[in-house]
Formats: structure tokens, sequence, C-alpha cells
């Protein structure tokens, strides 16, 4: 049995799935589940600033029949008395000392303010401190929130004021609604965060409905911009974490990897590209707490089966397999292969390359099954068939190289070798 | 001992249900139309011979366009509504779906067509509205699937149509034929309907082709004739014993069925039903359903060449029919003048005979059953006789025409249970089809 504990700048969990700070962790209530289910941690609800929420909050996308695929909301920070969220973060502590209690802030835009929340939380006995740069709706107005994590030099002061006081552990979580999180990040480290997380939710409009014409979510025939999560953010996520965990400056801090995490492959996934742990908010919104039974015993299996024994043996593996796109090898080729055996013959692989790719699927027809093939000279092994096709392993890649040796980009120009040939 | 009225009004209500129930909802009817993989060339479609759209009309199930689903299920089939519940489809669409090479069940492309359709009958959408008119005028013989497709598309182009059907009601063996169990006589009438609300289609009720007119009185007074009036009654068996009381012909028996209400049918105490196609099935688990205590199918070869489907022979073992292979029925025996036995030989398989099939031998051993009942359904016979009086070309009764739908006399088309024997409603629905595009060819429109 693989080890799957976690140890994130000190702060021990007994595996590396943390509740964000979100509805999931905004109560003594919720949390206790949350540790009782198996969480190795949670980061509270962003305590600060005075809010008052309003109804409706939540709209999603589905997809093709399954709900939530990408998840919205326009709710603040928490909205509870301060001293019962502190009262409560000191009991859960106290009844579930191995699980990591990192509390998240956005105080009032000065250093007192600051200063003296971190005070107050630090006097509960959390394990850390997660600083919300990035919630895009309601706090941005008031020069908090996403309106910090998009202008490097304003955060960059805040994390001097915070450090200035905290004498526990401090992440500061980026936002993604910006061309890239690095700027921030650079500045933040700068100005000596402990550790960083991303990503908070993205600016998004999920629909409109078509009844009413009034967009999603509704408020008394309004809607505001909200922020986007769960699974169709988990690519931009992986994109903004990659840029983190290649910067020269910014990879020197362990990550804390958000968005869309909703199962122990994601979890690897997000891991893999640098992210020492992850959190998880829409997943557990949709299933509740128990999912994390599934999470652990999945990385526990895939990592016996690939004989990690610690999640340090994988953390950041794949971080330096994303490359520039003038570094990637010309000579590589694959070309597409139908396994008739397997072949449904629903057609999708073909008119997918015959109306939209290469044309290079042969049809013959039938009654009722047509029969498709692959025309080898025309395929350029671009994938789309084999990312259409419904049936697992029917469509394989076989690689075909142009030539036995690397040609990358600037080679190519630089010998004069043919363009635009095709 | 032969007798109605054998069992109470709620039993004759639970045993003639709904046999394909429809989706209870919207959530059910999206989660297999999801399921539909929105196959190019689409092997399900090919399996549909009026060729229905048929991803498309699943993913306008799927993406709440309930109207237009049902717009492309008529556009090809304007009895959908009715096929959805009386098609056989495991040879069919859902035989064809591609599920079935991942060993996984298919989409239910019938239940999806029901629950687009239904709608679409239940509010009154009318999809299809009358060209300004043709100046033509035809006449079509029978107001079956053949007829009423035929109809319709004439009517789409402006022509102003008269069907003469010997009935009281339309829809032929849809109306008349099809177990109750399938569809009831109020979803008949309502189809029926449906169709004629295009307008432009007028039906005259009992008029009889060969009693009420000839073919010349509708050649002399239309600019085209189309014969689509079906097959008539059972195949005669021709065996000594044939007219005693309690030998009926299964069409007859499911007419009054169908016409007359479950409790006053009479059946036997044990039914001897002979053949295996749709009719003996249905004639089989009706006359079960009906309250016989024992009924037994015969067929004289084995099930390697049953006409009816597996899923057909399922349901009449499922409603406790038994089924003897390779007999075949030599003599009926009475006493005072009903049925007491049947006298069966026992076959053997030969060698393939012209339809493919090997076929069977007596082995000159017998067997005797006591029965009170016998269910002929060995087949329906052509309309021979009236077909063969208006001098048209026919093979053992059945029409024959060429690839324009015509039959040997100019301006007379035809098609359905009439020209192929007997197939089943969609065939017929896509004969009328055909027909109605070779009559607007004929008459110079479209
Ligand atoms: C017992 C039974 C069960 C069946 N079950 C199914 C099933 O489950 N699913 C399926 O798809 N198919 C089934 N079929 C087959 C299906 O009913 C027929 O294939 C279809 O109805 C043929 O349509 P049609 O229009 O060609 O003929 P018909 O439906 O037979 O219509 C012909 C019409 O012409 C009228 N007519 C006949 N002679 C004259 C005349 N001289 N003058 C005027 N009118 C005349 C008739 O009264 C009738 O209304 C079944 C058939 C039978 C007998
Ligand atoms: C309803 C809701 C409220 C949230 N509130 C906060 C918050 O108070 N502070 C914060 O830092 N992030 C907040 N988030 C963002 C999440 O912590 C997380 O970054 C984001 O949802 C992406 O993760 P996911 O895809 O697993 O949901 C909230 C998210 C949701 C859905
Ligand atoms: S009409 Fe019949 S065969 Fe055609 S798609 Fe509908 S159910 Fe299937
Ligand atoms: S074959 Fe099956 S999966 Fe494919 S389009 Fe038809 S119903 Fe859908």
């Amino acid at each position: 049995m693989a080890d799957i504990s976690s140890n994130f700048l000190g702060i021990k969990s007994p595996n590396p799935f943390w509740l964000a700070s979100a509805p999931p962790t905004d109560k003594k209530y919720n949390v206790l589940r949350a540790f009782e289910a198996g969480w190795g941690g949670v980061v509270w609800k962003t305590l600060g600033s005075q809010v008052k929420n309003v109804s409706s909050r939540y709209s999603a996308v589905d997809y093709h029949g399954g709900r939530v695929m990408g998840f919205n909301n326009i709710e603040l920070i928490s909205d509870r008395p301060l001293d019962i969220n502190l009262k409560e973060i000191k009991e859960c502590i106290k009844l579930f000392p191995d699980r990591a209690m990192v509390v998240s802030l956005m105080a009032d835009n000065n250093r007192e303010s600051w200063h003296e929340l971190i005070k107050k939380v630090e006097d509960t006995g959390a394990h850390g401190l997660e600083l919300n740069f990035g919630c895009p709706h309601g706090m941005t107005e008031r020069g908090m929130g996403a309106a910090v994590g998009q202008d490097p030099e304003i955060a960059c002061m805040v994390v001097e004021w915070v450090m200035e006081a905290a004498t526990i552990p401090v992440i500061t979580k980026l936002t993604p609604n910006v061309h890239s999180v690095v700027p921030t990040g650079r500045s933040v480290v700068k100005a000596g965060t402990n550790a960083l997380s991303l990503i908070n939710t993205i600016q998004s409009v999920t629909g409109v409905d078509l009844d009413t014409l009034v967009p999603n979510p509704y408020v008394a025939g309004k809607s505001v911009f909200g922020g986007y999560c769960g699974p169709a953010v988990k690519p931009i996520a992986l994109k903004f974490l990659t840029t983190i965990a290649q910067d020269e400056m910014t990879k020197k801090v362990p990550v804390s990897g958000i968005g869309g995490v909703s199962n122990w492959k994601d979890a690897v996934e997000f891991m893999l590209l640098g992210a020492s742990n992850v959190q998880v908010c829409t997943a557990a919104m949709k299933y509740g707490f128990r999912i994390v039974e599934d999470m652990c015993e999945g990385l526990n299996n895939w990592m016996d089966e690939k004989g990690f024994f610690t999640l340090d043996d994988f953390i950041g593996k794949s971080v330096d397999k994303i490359t520039h796109w003038e570094d990637l090898d010309i000579n590589y080729h694959h070309i597409a292969k139908i396994n008739q055996d397997k072949c449904i013959h629903c057609g999708l692989c073909y008119i997918a390359c015959e109306d939209t790719s290469h044309q290079s699927i042969r049809i013959e027809k039938g009654n009722p099954y047509n029969t498709y093939t692959i025309i080898d000279s025309a395929c350029v092994g671009c994938n789309l068939c084999q990312l259409v096709c419904p049936v697992d392993q029917c469509i394989t890649m076989e690689e075909h190289r142009v030539a036995p040796e690397y040609v990358n980009w600037i080679e190519w120009q630089k010998r004069g070798l043919p363009l635009n040939d095709h | 001992m032969i007798e109605s009225n054998r069992l109470t009004e709620k039993q004759y209500k639970d045993n003639f249900s709904d046999i394909h129930p429809p989706f209870e909802n919207k959530t059910a009817a999206q989660v297999d139309a999801n399921r539909c993989l929105f196959c190019f060339d689409a092997p399900c479609t090919k399996g549909c011979p009026t060729s229905i759209d048929i991803p498309k009309f699943i993913k306008q199930i799927a993406n709440d366009d309930i109207k237009g689903s049902a717009h492309t299920i008529f556009k090809s089939n304007i009895m959908g509504a009715g096929c959805s519940k009386v098609c056989p489809v495991e040879k069919l669409c859902e035989g064809a779906c591609v599920y079935n090479l991942l060993e996984e069940k298919p989409i239910p492309i019938a239940k999806l067509q029901r629950y687009a359709t239904e709608k679409a009958m239940t509010n009154q959408w009318q999809f299809f509205s009358r060209k300004a008119a043709a100046g033509k005028k035809v006449a079509i013989v029978g107001a079956g699937p053949a007829g009423l497709s035929c109809a319709h598309v004439l009517s789409r182009e402006g022509v102003d149509v008269t069907i003469f059907e010997k009935e009281k009601k339309g829809g032929g063996l849809m109306t008349y034929g099809i177990a109750a169990y399938k569809v009831t006589p109020e979803f008949c009438e309502d189809e029926v309907n449906y169709i004629l609300a295009i307008g432009g289609i007028e039906i005259k009720y009992e008029q009889e082709l060969g009693k009420d007119f000839t073919l010349a009185y509708l050649k002399k007074n239309y600019d085209a004739v189309y014969l689509g009036m079906g097959v008539g009654v059972a195949r005669q068996l021709n065996i000594p014993g044939e007219k005693l009381e309690g030998v009926v012909d299964a069409i007859r028996f499911i007419y009054d069925l169908r016409d007359k209400g479950f409790p006053s049918i009479p059946v036997g105490d044990h039914v001897a039903v002979i053949g295996m196609g749709m009719t003996a099935i249905d004639a089989a688990t009706q006359a079960k359903r009906l309250g016989a205590k024992k009924v037994t199918m015969l067929y004289r070869r084995t099930q390697e060449e049953m006409p009816c489907t597996q899923v057909e022979l399922d349901i009449a073992k499922l409603d406790g029919c038994e089924i003897i292979w390779l007999a075949s029925p030599q003599r009926v025996k009475g006493s005072k003048g009903k049925v007491k036995q049947l006298v069966c030989s026992k076959m053997k398989l030969g060698e393939p005979d012209t339809s493919g099939r090997r076929s069977p031998i007596d082995t000159g051993e017998t067997f005797t059953l006591d029965v009170d009942m016998i269910i002929k359904a060995a087949g329906q016979v052509p309309y021979e006789k009236i077909v063969t009086k208006y001098k048209l070309d026919n093979k053992y009764g059945k029409i024959t025409i060429n690839e324009q739908c015509a039959t040997n006399i100019k301006g007379v088309f035809a098609g359905g249970d009439a020209v192929n024997g007997g197939k089943e409603v969609v065939d017929a629905v896509q004969a009328g089809k055909d027909g109605a595009k070779a009559i607007l060819k004929f008459l110079k429109i479209a």
C-alpha cells in the first residue's frame, strides 16, 4: 500500500484532498461531516469584511444529459458572524487534530484590518492562512478579491502586510481572471508568500432562460456575472498551474491545485503538473463528502500500480513534458487505425474527418453497416477520429515516423525544409 | 366449451393494456435520447422501411424540440405514431442499432418515436398544408396504411383525393387486425383523423370495389387510381372437418375482437392456433388473454424457419401458449357438428424449397389434440377474384407492379399488402409514399 499522506509546508494531512474555501467549509457542522467522511483538510470559507448575500446564488451548465459540467455562483465571502466562525474553527481543530485546518481571509483593504484578522484567526490554532485574491464578484467592486489578484502591485502590498503579522504558513490564492497568473504569482512570492493556490472561479454567464430571457442565476429579473468552476474549468486550471510550475520564480513555492477536481484521476493530473495537493469544491457540492473514499482508494491503487510509494515520487513529473511549440519533433508522425473487429459502424469518425478534417477515411456502403478504413496516405494524425469514436480502443494511433531524427521547427526552417506542403 | 365473458372487467383491462408502455416523463426520454450516438448514415434509418431520420429526431428530443422531432418523423412516415406502437422493431430500426454490436441494449427508437408523435397528436400540432389546388382527382381503394399514406402525400401536392373503403372505419388492419394490446380502437381513429386534418381527402365508407362500384367507374371519374386494399381472409387449410363449428379464421377472430369488445368474443377451453406468423401470435396470445385455459400453437417447420420474430414468440410463450414444432394439421374430428379433436401429422425437414427454407415432409406418424376451437392463421389470401376480374396482372392474387408502382392498366397504381402479400404497416406506408410519387409524376405534378 502506497503512503498517500501529505505534508504541505509542514501542514500535515492523511491524504492530499482538501475541501476548498466555499460553502462545504462554511461552518462546524459541514466540516465535522467532511472530516468524518475522510477529507484530509479544509480551507475554511473566507472570513473578513461584512457582507450580505442574495437569492438565488448558483447556476450550472448541463451537457448531453449530464448535470453540472460547469458550476457558477454569485455568493460572497462568509456571511456569518466572525466570532462564531472562530469559535467553531477552534472546536473542529480539537475534534480532528490530524486534519489540516487552513483559514481563508479577505480583510478590508488596509494594513490594520489584515493584522487584526490574522491575529484573531491564529488564536484558533489554525495551521495556515489562505489569502483570497480571487473572488471575481461582489468583492471586487470594493477593491477586494480579484481586484487585488489582478494587480501585481496591490497583491504584493497586501502580502507584505500579511507577512508582517503571520506566524503560520501563508498560501496566496490566485484569480484566473487575468491573461496570465504568473505576474501576480511572482510578485506575491517576492512579497514572501509561503505557497500559492489556484484557481479561483472564472467570470462567466452560464446561460439564458429561453422563456423569461433572463440569464442565470436569476435574482428578481436580473443576473450578474458569476464565478465558474467544476469539471468545465479543469483544463484552464491545469494550464495556469503549469505556467506557475514552470516559472523560475513561482516554482520555488508549493502549489495547492484547484479547479474542477472531481475524482482521483483529476487529482493525479494536477499533482503531475506540479500541485502538492488539491482542493475540491464543486464535486463535493454535487455529490456530498463521500466522494473522498473513491479518491483515496483510486490514488492508492494507481500509485501501487505505478510503483510510487509517496506523493513526492510523482508530484511534478509531467511539468517538463509541456514544452514550446517550436521544440516539438516535426518528424514524429502517427496514423489512425480502425480495429474492424471492434468497429460498430456508427460512422462518427468518417463524418468528422470528411466534413471537418482531411478526408482520410474511406467508406464502403453496406446495408445496414458501412465499412470504414483509414487512407494512410491522407491521414495527418490529428486524433479527431479517435476522439469521437465511442468504442474503447477501437481507433488507435500507430507511430509511423517520417524520419528517425528529431527535427524541430527552428531546425526545419534552417534547413529550408518544405512548408505549406500538405 | 366455447364461451364469451370469461373474465372480469378488470381482467380484460389488464390483459389488453399497452404492451410497450410509453416514457413516464421527459427525464426518462432524455436519458435514452442522450444515449443515442447520432450515427452518420445511420444503420437504424436503413432498417426503417420509411427511412425516418432517426438520429435527427432523437437529437431533437434531447435538445427539447419535440415539435421538430415529430415533424422529422411525420415527414417520412405519416403513421409514425401508429408505427411506434406496432413495428416489429427488433427486425427493423432497433435491430440495426449499433449498440447491438456492443452487446448492449439498442436505443428504444420506437418508444422515443412514440414520445414525440404522441405529444404532436395530443396537442394537434399540424405540420403539413396543402399546396394550391392542382386540379386533379385521384381515387384510392382502401383506407389502410398504404391508402392513407398515399392520400396524404397527394393532398400535400394539392391533389383532391377520394378514398373508397368497404368497412365503417379507416385504418385498415391497423384498426381491424393488429393486436389490441398494441393499439386501441380510439388511437386508430385519432390517427386517421390526424392524417385527414390536412384536408383534401374524403373517405367514402362502406363502399366496396367490385360490389358498390367498378374499376372502370374509377378510371372514368378520376385522373388516377391507387389500389391499396390489402389482403383478405386467412388461407384455407383444405382438410376434412374444416367446416365444423369452432374452426375460425384468425383475421375474423381478431376483427371481431377489435370491433365488438372483449367480453363478447367467445373462445374455447383449449384452442389450437395453426401458423407461426405475426397473425398466429396475435391470435394465440389474445385467445389466452380472453381467458382460454390452454392455447397450443402448431407450425409445420421449426423455430429456425418461423416467420415471426423471437420477440413475438417470447410474447406468446410468456402468455403461456404452448408450441409444437413440425406439426401439420391433417383432420378435424367433431361431434354434433362441433370441434372435438385435431389430428396432426408429425413432420421432418427436407430439402430447401423455392423460399430457400427447408420444406416440411410428412413422417407418416400422427398425434391428436383434444381441442374445442381451432384458429387458422397460416397466412392470408390476396383478393384474387377481384384482381382477376379486372384483368390486373397478378401472382396468385398479388397485384404485379413495375418500378413506377404502376399496374398493367394505365393510370392504375397499387401498393401495400395487396402487392407484397402481407408485410408490416411501415412497409405499407412506404408503398403509399412511392405510389403517390409515381402518381404525381404520371399527372405531371411536382
Ligand atoms: C393479425 C395481424 C396482425 C398484424 N400485426 C402487425 C403488427 O403488429 N405490426 C405491423 O407493422 N403490421 C402488422 N400486421 C400487418 C399490417 O397490418 C399490414 O401489413 C398493413 O395494415 C397493410 O396495409 P395496407 O394498407 O396495405 O392494407 P390493409 O391494412 O389491409 O388495408 C386495406 C384496406 O382496404 C379495404 N378494402 C379491402 N378490399 C376492399 C374493397 N374491395 N373495396 C374497398 N375497400 C377495400 C380494407 O377494409 C382495408 O381497410 C398485422 C396483420 C395482421 C393480419
Ligand atoms: C458557491 C461557491 C462559493 C465560493 N466561495 C469562495 C470563497 O469564499 N473563497 C474562496 O477563496 N473561494 C471560493 N470559491 C471558489 C472555490 O474555493 C474554488 O476555488 C473553485 O470553486 C474551483 O474549484 P472546483 O472546481 O472544485 O469547484 C467558491 C466557490 C463556490 C462554488
Ligand atoms: S417507423 Fe417503425 S421501423 Fe421506422 S423508425 Fe419508427 S419504429 Fe422503427
Ligand atoms: S444506430 Fe442506434 S445509436 Fe446510432 S443513430 Fe441509430 S439509434 Fe442512435
